[in-house]
């Protein structure tokens, strides 16, 4: 089995096995299984990194098997610069939001854990696939363990937040459906998304696949204006289940973008470019906005989400090497970033039970130990340099700067909002006097909390201070997708 | 043999703060279970302090003797060719700022232990300052632009943390979230000038870029009528408004008193607020190729200068006169960045950075002394109860006013003159302004020395005088001020020193000589200040002889009397003009209405704004009609369709037979 298939399938076959034998009496054995189970998953990818050839901007560790002979679908996996560190985040998240749920869960602990470390190989299963059909059940599947995370485990409005996110990306989805199998079509009959890449495509015909992929991509990543699933379902997710929707989930509709929309339709990508730009610029700075009015929050992180995805899906479509690096750095530290935010605001729901601004202050007074992590995350969030908040957003406004000097400007100003709604809510949330009796019992965060908080603060310092592995990385595939997209498809 | 620099002493510099620094705020604080005691915790700090002020002193040395450093250290990144890296550039503009930076913070190290001594976050305010020095090493030692945006930020970060180091304090807490966006929007600019200059240049090292200087300096702003020099400088220069606190953006200045008093001197007036004018003066090479972005420069400069010294005169907090002086003189650096003497502009800011650290530690001194009262209207006659503060607070005060012989008569002369020579349109107005200023600085400078140090002792008129501060003193009103411990007076004495004698000892070579030759660029044929300067120029004693016939003086010591007779002989006058000129003072007492627009404008507006786009686009628009509205429109679809699906098997039987006659009607009769 290759590496890639084992990144996939561990998780998925522990997954399995905590459906199979775990009860909510054992639940310490299930927890501990569990944890077992994704820091295996974990460590199986670490071979991928040792293993990787920089400057190959090919597909590495490539599987193919036949699957389903009559159509030509293949089990075919692999991964590029472009992917590559999705797997690695991936794996690495559910460990944290299995040390997340540890002792928070205490029904259906089994089904929990089963359902994250599932949504996980299925997560690396979108990043590895590279045969359509593949991509679009991995793809499709990950809506299942999520929607039932959100909707057992869920908060008071759990059923309409499930289904609010089941149909809107479901629905997205379908068009692109139709354009997986018109691709098959016009391919003679395949599901390889490489040769795609190469498939000479007519101008209308490639707006249309296009506007197709756009649907699922835009939804998923979410951009404007189909963000408003987001805020909604992050509310009544629970706490695991927002790290993770926030951490990987979006990244697979960015990640879309780079690997079908661009590639496939360039002629499309660069004639609709602009339209992309503004509604990335809508989404920091009309997103950024409403961030900062926001009462509850995981609301406004959940925003905060939008408009630092606007850098990303930005990054992607002014074509330049900074801003295509960027955006993808920018998916890696949002990972991090926005996880280790949501992860902050259960810790302390987990204690006060509310997630509104108000209920909060002063917590400084009663959690210093927690308060340092939430002000590195708060930090990170407004992108200051150091933190991995600041790569991304520093790569995309210089790339931005380059392209345009006032989409640049336009950019540039989520300087302004991010620290603005960030350190609002901080200075709310975190400082001041001790706001009420709630605050004043807090305890400060356990060993546990301590643990899950601190590797993501490793996590965050590394990439803000090393950032360079990261990029080293990507640059091939970089460099080969932009030279691929500015070269035209159309028929001669 | 001339000297030589090497990297891993340069490395240390920044470095022995950061490990005091981090030590003693993971180990010493709460967050990592108080291990280390208060002792430990400031002798690392300030070890880590004194080490890299040893070293800086000899980075100096060795720079004099003619060696110079510009090297990567570190690759952070590289992406799409463009070069992301950590490297030190020293020179003699960078060995001249260590040396300042790891000299006052030393002073500040050591003043903490008596200020800070009651305080319970002892450990941590040693970690954050210590942190301070760090990243202002970071940034001054830089050799490009991404590490100046490092350091920049990370000061940022810095002053956030010690703004509102009380962190149970609302005004704390909201004027430190206040000096962060306003700073952000000054880095708004600046990373947008950054980003210029990489796009343009393809680089962010400093001798690359200056390599490039005159290609960029040909170059035309891409769709616009513009030279894009000008749109680069302005948009760094909008990065140096922002952290040297240039009108409108000088707003977050005042409100950072709510600081404790060691980093109002070592942030909020040595250092920090003046990583702006350092950088301007960094990058003279591009600004010396715009006129339109020095006029603009000179314009902010002199409005700040005058109209922020306005402003010290109707103070009554002993800190925010010095904050406002402060202001007025980072104007004046300012201005004469403004006028292309970039040496006169970091020279003012070296002297500055000594007096101005005498004098916040003086004012803070004076605090302790009075008890935690910071209102000097209730203080007078304080110079019998301390009077190392006293003697030290006076020469402090007359080099701020810039009285010959002191070290901010050299500089601050320098500039007035600098600026009479300038053939830029709008010299005339910056000439007015640093005139006036004089005149200001020394009434407000000694309005607040004459109603501390001198007059009747007024503590026991408080009306409330249980104000202010963190401490949970007990009431303190009535009583006798004392003399703050050796931990704080002997950082004042040392201040002295080169408040009253670095002008003298240094004008010669920094300004006239080949300190910084080579390190700052001036396009002679454009901008010959600095040659008219240097002709009128006899020696620092000739100049201090000369500047007693001069207009500065006699303004000054006008200024000086002024508030002698005002607050010393009669107070019935100042009583007068506040009747007289009221609406005047109003305009002052609510800064120029600045905070009113920025609180109930744009903050507002954002808020009022986000509010609206959140109901009205969010909710309404988008999930109110196209979200819920398309299932409405489904399940409208459905309950029409639904109709159809009685199940009742007469509709289905009437359906059926409808069906076979129009099928039938529809064969009979068009088939035919």
């Amino acid at each position: 089995m290759g590496l890639l298939s084992l990144a996939i399938w561990t998780p998925i076959a522990f997954g399995i096995i905590l459906l199979a034998l775990g009860r909510d009496e054992q639940a310490g054995a299930v927890r501990w299984l569990a944890l077992v189970g994704a820091l295996v998953s974990f460590l199986v990818t670490l071979p991928l990194y040792a293993g990787f050839q920089l400057g190959n901007a090919e597909m590495q560790f490539v599987e193919k098997l036949t699957w389903i002979e009559r159509f030509n679908v293949n089990y075919h996996l692999g991964v590029d610069g472009i992917s590559f560190w999705f797997v690695l985040l991936t794996a690495f998240m559910t460990v944290i939001v299995v040390i997340a749920g540890w002792e928070v869960i205490t029904t259906k602990v089994n089904q929990y854990m089963a359902a994250f470390l599932i949504l996980s190989g299925l997560m690396i299963g979108v990043f590895a696939a590279l045969d359509g059909i593949l991509f679009y059940v991995f793809f499709e599947a990950t809506l299942i363990p999520m929607y039932l995370i959100i909707g057992i485990w869920g908060g008071p409005n759990k059923i309409y937040a499930a289904f609010k996110f089941f149909l809107y990306t479901l629905l997205g989805s379908l068009l692109t459906l139709i354009a997986l199998v018109y691709l098959y079509t016009v391919s003679g009959g395949s599901f390889d998304i490489l040769s795609w890449h190469k498939l000479p495509l007519a101008g209308h015909v490639q707006t249309l696949l296009f506007f197709a992929f756009f649907a699922a991509f835009a939804v998923k990543v979410p951009m404007w204006p189909v963000h408003t699933w987001l805020p909604d379902v992050h509310v009544e997710a629970p706490t695991g289940g927002s790290a993770v929707l926030a951490a990987i989930m979006l990244k697979l509709g960015a990640y879309g973008f780079l690997r079908f929309s661009m590639p496939i339709a360039p002629d499309a990508a660069r004639e609709w470019g602009m339209l992309m730009i503004v509604l990335s610029l809508v989404a920091v700075i009309y997103v950024g906005l409403v961030a900062m009015v926001q009462q509850d929050m995981k609301k406004l992180v959940a925003y905060s989400s939008v408009a630092h995805m606007g850098f990303v899906t930005l990054g992607f479509f002014i074509f330049n090497p900074l801003g295509v690096s960027g955006g993808l750095v920018q998916m890696i530290a949002h990972g991090f970033v926005s996880g280790a935010m949501f992860l902050s605001i259960g810790v302390l729901y987990d204690r006060v039970h509310s997630r509104d601004i108000s209920s909060y202050g002063g917590v400084v007074s009663t959690m210093p130990k927690f308060t340092a992590f939430a002000l590195l995350f708060a930090m990170a969030n407004c992108g200051l340099p150091g933190t991995a908040g600041f790569v991304g957003e520093w790569m995309v406004i210089l790339g931005a700067v380059q392209f345009n000097f006032w989409v640049g400007l336009l950019a540039a100003t989520a300087l302004i909002f991010g620290a603005a709604y960030t350190l609002w809510m901080f200075k709310r949330v975190y400082l001041g006097p001790v706001a009420n009796n709630d605050v004043r019992e807090l305890g400060d965060i356990n060993g546990r909390e301590f643990l899950m908080l601190a590797l993501l603060a490793a996590a965050v310092l590394y990439m803000g201070i090393h950032p360079k592995p990261f990029t080293d990385v990507m640059d091939a595939s970089v460099a080969r997708l932009l030279e691929h997209v500015a070269v035209s498809k159309l028929p001669q | 043999m001339s000297a030589t620099l090497n990297a891993s002493s340069l490395l240390a510099v920044p470095l022995a703060p950061l490990a005091g620094s981090v030590l003693a705020g993971i180990f010493g604080t709460r967050f990592g279970g108080n291990w280390i005691g208060r002792r430990l915790s400031h002798s690392l700090t300030i070890l880590g302090v004194l080490v890299s002020f040893i070293l800086s002193a000899m980075t100096l040395r060795d720079v004099l003797a003619g060696a110079r450093f510009n090297e990567t250290l570190y690759t952070w990144m590289v992406v799409g060719g463009l070069k992301m890296e950590v490297g030190f550039m020293v020179d003699s503009l960078t060995a001249m700022m260590m040396c300042v930076v790891t000299f006052v913070s030393l002073m500040v190290h050591l003043y903490t232990i008596g200020y800070m001594e009651e305080d319970e976050g002892y450990n941590r305010f040693f970690a954050y300052i210590s942190l301070f020095t760090f990243s202002m090493l970071m940034l001054v030692m830089s050799n490009n632009l991404l590490q100046l945006f490092f350091g920049w930020e990370a000061v940022g970060l810095v002053s956030y943390l010690l703004i509102g180091f009380w962190y149970n304090k609302p005004t704390a807490i909201f004027a430190n979230m206040k000096a962060f966006l306003v700073n952000r929007v000054g880095d708004f600019g600046f990373i947008l000038g950054i980003g210029l200059i990489a796009a343009y240049a393809g680089t962010l090292n400093y001798t690359e870029i200056f390599a490039k200087a005159d290609e960029l300096g040909g170059l035309a702003f891409p769709g616009m009528d513009w030279q894009l020099i000008t749109v680069v400088c302005i948009c760094l220069f909008i990065g140096a408004m922002g952290k040297s606190a240039q009108f409108p953006l000088h707003v977050w200045l005042p409100d950072s008193m709510e600081g404790p008093t060691p980093i109002s001197a070592l942030i909020h007036a040595a250092t920090m607020v003046t990583a702006g004018i350092f950088m301007v003066a960094r990058m003279s090479p591009l600004f010396e190729l715009s006129d339109t972005a020095l006029n603009f420069i000179l314009v902010i400069g002199s409005i700040t200068a005058l109209f922020m010294g306005f402003m010290g005169i109707i103070q009554n907090d002993i800190k925010r006169v010095v904050a406002y002086s402060t202001l007025s003189q980072l104007g004046y650096m300012t201005v004469a960045l403004g006028v292309s003497a970039y040496s006169v502009a970091v020279f003012h800011l070296m002297t500055h950075a000594f007096f101005k650290a005498l004098l916040f530690l003086g004012a803070g001194s004076v605090i302790m002394g009075m008890h935690h009262n910071q209102d000097i209207r209730w203080m007078g006659g304080v110079r019998k109860y301390m009077p190392i503060t006293w003697v030290t607070s006076l020469l402090g005060s007359l080099a701020l006013i810039g009285t010959p012989l002191f070290s901010g008569f050299y500089s601050k002369d320098s500039i007035i003159e600098a600026v009479h020579f300038s053939q830029l349109p709008a010299a005339g107005f910056a000439s007015f302004a640093v005139l006036a200023g004089v005149f200001v600085t020394a009434f407000y400078s000694f309005r607040m020395y004459f109603l501390v140090f001198h007059g009747k002792e007024r503590y026991d008129q408080n009306p409330d005088a249980h104000h202010d501060d963190h401490h949970d003193h007990a009431h303190h009103g009535g009583e006798k001020p004392h003399e703050s411990p050796w931990v704080v007076t002997v950082p004042l004495i040392l201040l002295a020193i080169p408040s009253v004698v670095i002008g003298y000892m240094t004008i010669g070579p920094m300004l006239h000589g080949d300190f910084f030759k080579d390190v700052i660029f001036v396009d002679a044929s454009k901008h010959p200040v600095m040659q008219q300067l240097g002709d009128i120029f006899h020696g620092p004693v000739a100049m201090a002889v000369h500047g007693l016939s001069t207009a500065p003086f006699w303004l000054a010591l006008a200024g000086v009397v002024v508030a002698w007779y005002m607050y010393l002989i009669n107070p019935a006058v100042p009583a007068f003009f506040a009747k007289t000129l009221r609406p005047l003072i109003v305009i002052l007492e609510n800064k120029y209405f600045m905070d009113w627009i920025n609180e109930n404008i744009l903050a507002r507006g954002a808020r009022l704004l986000g509010t609206g786009l959140w109901k009205g686009g969010d909710h309404t628009l988008i999930d109110g009609l196209v979200v819920n509205g398309s299932w409405k429109v489904v399940g409208w679809l459905s309950s029409v369709v639904r109709w159809f699906q009685s199940g009742y098997l007469y509709h289905y039987a009437l359906v059926m037979i409808l069906g076979i006659l129009s099928l039938m009607t529809y064969f009979v009769w068009m088939a035919k």
